[in-house]
């Protein structure tokens, strides 16, 4: 017996037995449907009328200028339907699961944005939805949680450990542990047991075709810098997949540093991690010296994990990547700074990349092309920025 | 070291309790495998505790927060059973997850088990498919590697039981550790599936607490193992959870045992 899923050293599925028949399914599914023009067909179709894709890609022009170095270019999945990225890999599973005959779909979400689009596709697709959600989040992103009950799902609020996405993950994969044969786990970031890191990077590397496509016809080159954020990083893999082949594009996502990767309050993997075994894959985590998972923070939902995609990890073992990591206090300037810059409000997670940018674009040539993911909108994070500048919003 | 485990099952169907290490802290805990070996356990599975234990229940999960707070570590309990190992003579285990093993170094742990007297180590996490990581390891140093099947098994349980080791660990139902009011499964179905494949000993976890259930799953298997009805009762107790712990394993040795 092989271990599979390996992205160099990391990946594999180290999950209880109970699970395994699931995810071998899981896979034969996949492998079936991935390449069957059928389903392709109508995933596009969904893709397309449904969500609104292919997302644009703006020049942002004002932005471009104020820094004063590289051309800048905005990939909008913020526009698409549910507001953010997620939705292109929940679309994906959530028609591979009724092919697979399931009639129930859960998922553990952060920032909430994989939730809403869980419990959307599974109103869509006339499943049940249940959505499991760090208790603390659940005050950070309580419209979140409001938009996942008006779609139907039911939502379970998780008090355990730190309360936060972890915890989400943990009770998600419990509870796909008691109940396999009518439920589909779908998880939303590139992370997990195989095959979950290779089917949701598959479902979210439309981001770097289109990118590819639009930068092609818009410049007729490819770009110099492609940044995106980094949490299991789903939005980061999918904006990287298509340019890994392409050496002379820089790859950089941007952690979570919180309050700063010397501080305990801190989600930067990368910057601050050592190579583990959680949640079902080999990769980089968070932990202390007897490999107990360290409890992270970071101003973002989204991006307050103590792991990284394995394919990520091995990206950053190969160079072919690189990782930074972005304060809340950047983070926070650079969701200001595009909200009056461009008029575009990004997502708390999506200023973490923003703000490199704003660091690395006056650094570059006039004559270079950057793009910047914005993973999601900001709408859901407006409370939470008031009151981290001191003002108290009642929504 | 695995010679130990065969003699847990020999002659007789085994009572095998488990209990968190540090829970609330380490002096309780080797009070409780004292008085579980006095009391007819013929296994002990000692539980590392892991920050996030996926595969527990509510009552394991909290053992585990409160035996991190008090401050229990992978060294302290590797001291723990080398003062266990002066007079307890049971065979026993390790419960962990693969990070616990992972980050010490799995040859730095792996030695460590052999060296203070420790006979297997059971990790919820590895399956068969990453069993090799660790396996090759534990058979260096005599160290059983236990593995598991659970009722989602299909098609899987000859592979597993063929490489089995010690003694294989019957998950009863689906989902995480903890008390059930009743079992579903069908074990006597899972059982002979392994007994078809190997003469490896079976022991039925997960979800019994009464004398009755024991007994019920230990006459289709070669033994049953209890959890979260213990670590319930370390919790209740605290501190002086080692005599209460000791009247129950009691009760629920002897019930295997009749058999």
């Amino acid at each position: 017996m092989t271990s599979k899923g390996r992205f160099g050293i990391h990946g594999g599925q180290y999950i209880p037995e109970t699970l395994m028949n699931a995810v071998i399914e899981l896979e034969e599914a996949y492998l079936h449907f991935k390449d069957d023009p059928a389903f392709q067909r109508e995933l596009t179709d969904l893709f397309n009328d449904y969500a609104g894709r292919p997302s644009r890609l703006y020049y942002a022009a004002r932005m471009t200028r104020d820094l004063g170095g590289a051309k800048i270019y905005l990939k909008r999945e913020d526009l698409n339907h549910t507001g953010a990225h997620k939705i292109n890999n929940v679309l994906g599973q959530a028609l591979l699961a009724k092919k697979m005959g399931k009639t129930r779909l859960i998922a553990e979400t952060g920032a909430g944005q994989h939730g809403v689009a869980t419990a959307t596709a599974a109103a869509l697709m006339d499943m049940e939805c249940v959505v499991f959600m760090g208790e603390e989040d659940t005050r950070r992103q309580a419209l979140n949680v409001y938009r996942m009950r008006l779609l139907g799902a039911q939502v379970i609020p998780v008090k355990t450990g730190t309360a936060t996405l972890k915890d989400a993950v943990s009770e998600a994969m419990r509870e796909w542990t008691s109940r396999i044969s009518d439920t589909h786990y779908c998880l939303g970031s590139v992370m997990g047991p195989h095959p979950f890191p290779t089917i949701v990077r598959d479902f979210q590397a439309v981001i770097s075709r289109e990118i590819k496509a639009q930068l092609m016809e818009k410049e007729g080159r490819l770009p110099d810098a492609v940044l995106a954020c980094v949490g299991g990083g789903s939005n980061a893999i999918g904006s990287f997949y298509h340019f890994i082949p392409d050496a002379s594009v820089r790859l950089i996502g941007c952690e979570a540093a919180g309050r700063g990767v010397d501080t305990p309050e801190t989600a930067a993997t990368i910057a601050t991690g050592s190579l583990g075994i959680f949640h079902g894959m080999k990769s980089y985590f968070c932990q202390d010296q007897y490999g107990q998972i360290a409890p992270v923070y970071s101003i973002s939902a989204g991006l307050d994990y103590p792991g990284i995609g394995p394919e990520h990890a091995m990206l950053h073992d190969t160079g072919r990547a690189e990782y930074v990591a972005v304060t809340d206090e950047e983070a926070v300037n650079a969701f200001e700074y595009l909200s009056r810059m461009e008029g575009i409000i990004p997502a708390i997670e999506s200023a973490h990349a923003v703000a490199h940018a704003m660091k690395l674009a006056p650094q570059m040539g006039k004559d270079q092309l950057m793009v910047i993911t914005i993973s999601g909108r900001g709408d859901k994070d407006c409370a939470a920025i008031a009151r981290y500048r001191g003002e108290d919003l009642s929504e | 070291m695995t010679e130990r485990i065969r003699s847990a099952f020999q002659g007789k169907k085994a009572f095998i309790p488990f209990i968190t290490c540090g829970d609330p802290d380490l002096e309780t805990t080797a009070a409780i495998v004292r008085s579980m070996a006095q009391n007819g356990a013929d296994l002990i599975e000692l539980g590392i505790p892991f920050s996030d234990p996926t595969a527990e229940g509510p009552v394991i999960q909290q053992a585990n927060l409160r035996a991190l707070s008090a401050g229990t570590t992978t060294d302290k309990i590797f001291d723990l059973v080398r003062d266990l190992r002066k007079d307890v003579t049971v065979p026993m285990v390790f419960m962990t997850y693969a990070n616990v093993v992972f980050s010490y170094g799995a040859e730095r742990f792996i030695s460590a088990c052999a060296e203070i007297g420790m006979d297997g180590i059971i990790l919820p996490d590895v399956p068969l498919e990453e069993k090799e990581e660790f396996a090759p390891l534990c058979r260096k140093y005599g160290i059983a590697m236990i593995s598991l099947i659970a009722p989602t098994s299909a098609g899987r349980v000859a592979t597993i039981a063929r490489q089995a080791e010690g003694f294989l660990y019957v998950v009863s139902s689906l989902g995480v550790t903890g008390v059930r009011s009743s079992i579903s499964t069908d074990i006597p179905s899972l059982i002979a599936q392994v007994r078809a494949a190997s003469s490896i000993p079976c022991a039925i976890g997960f979800g019994i607490s009464t004398p009755e259930q024991a007994s019920a799953m230990a006459r289709y298997a070669d033994g049953a193992i209890v959890g979260s009805a213990i670590v319930r009762l370390a919790a209740q107790y605290g501190r002086d959870a080692a005599g209460p712990i000791g009247e129950y394993v009691s009760q629920m040795a002897r019930a295997v045992h009749e058999l």
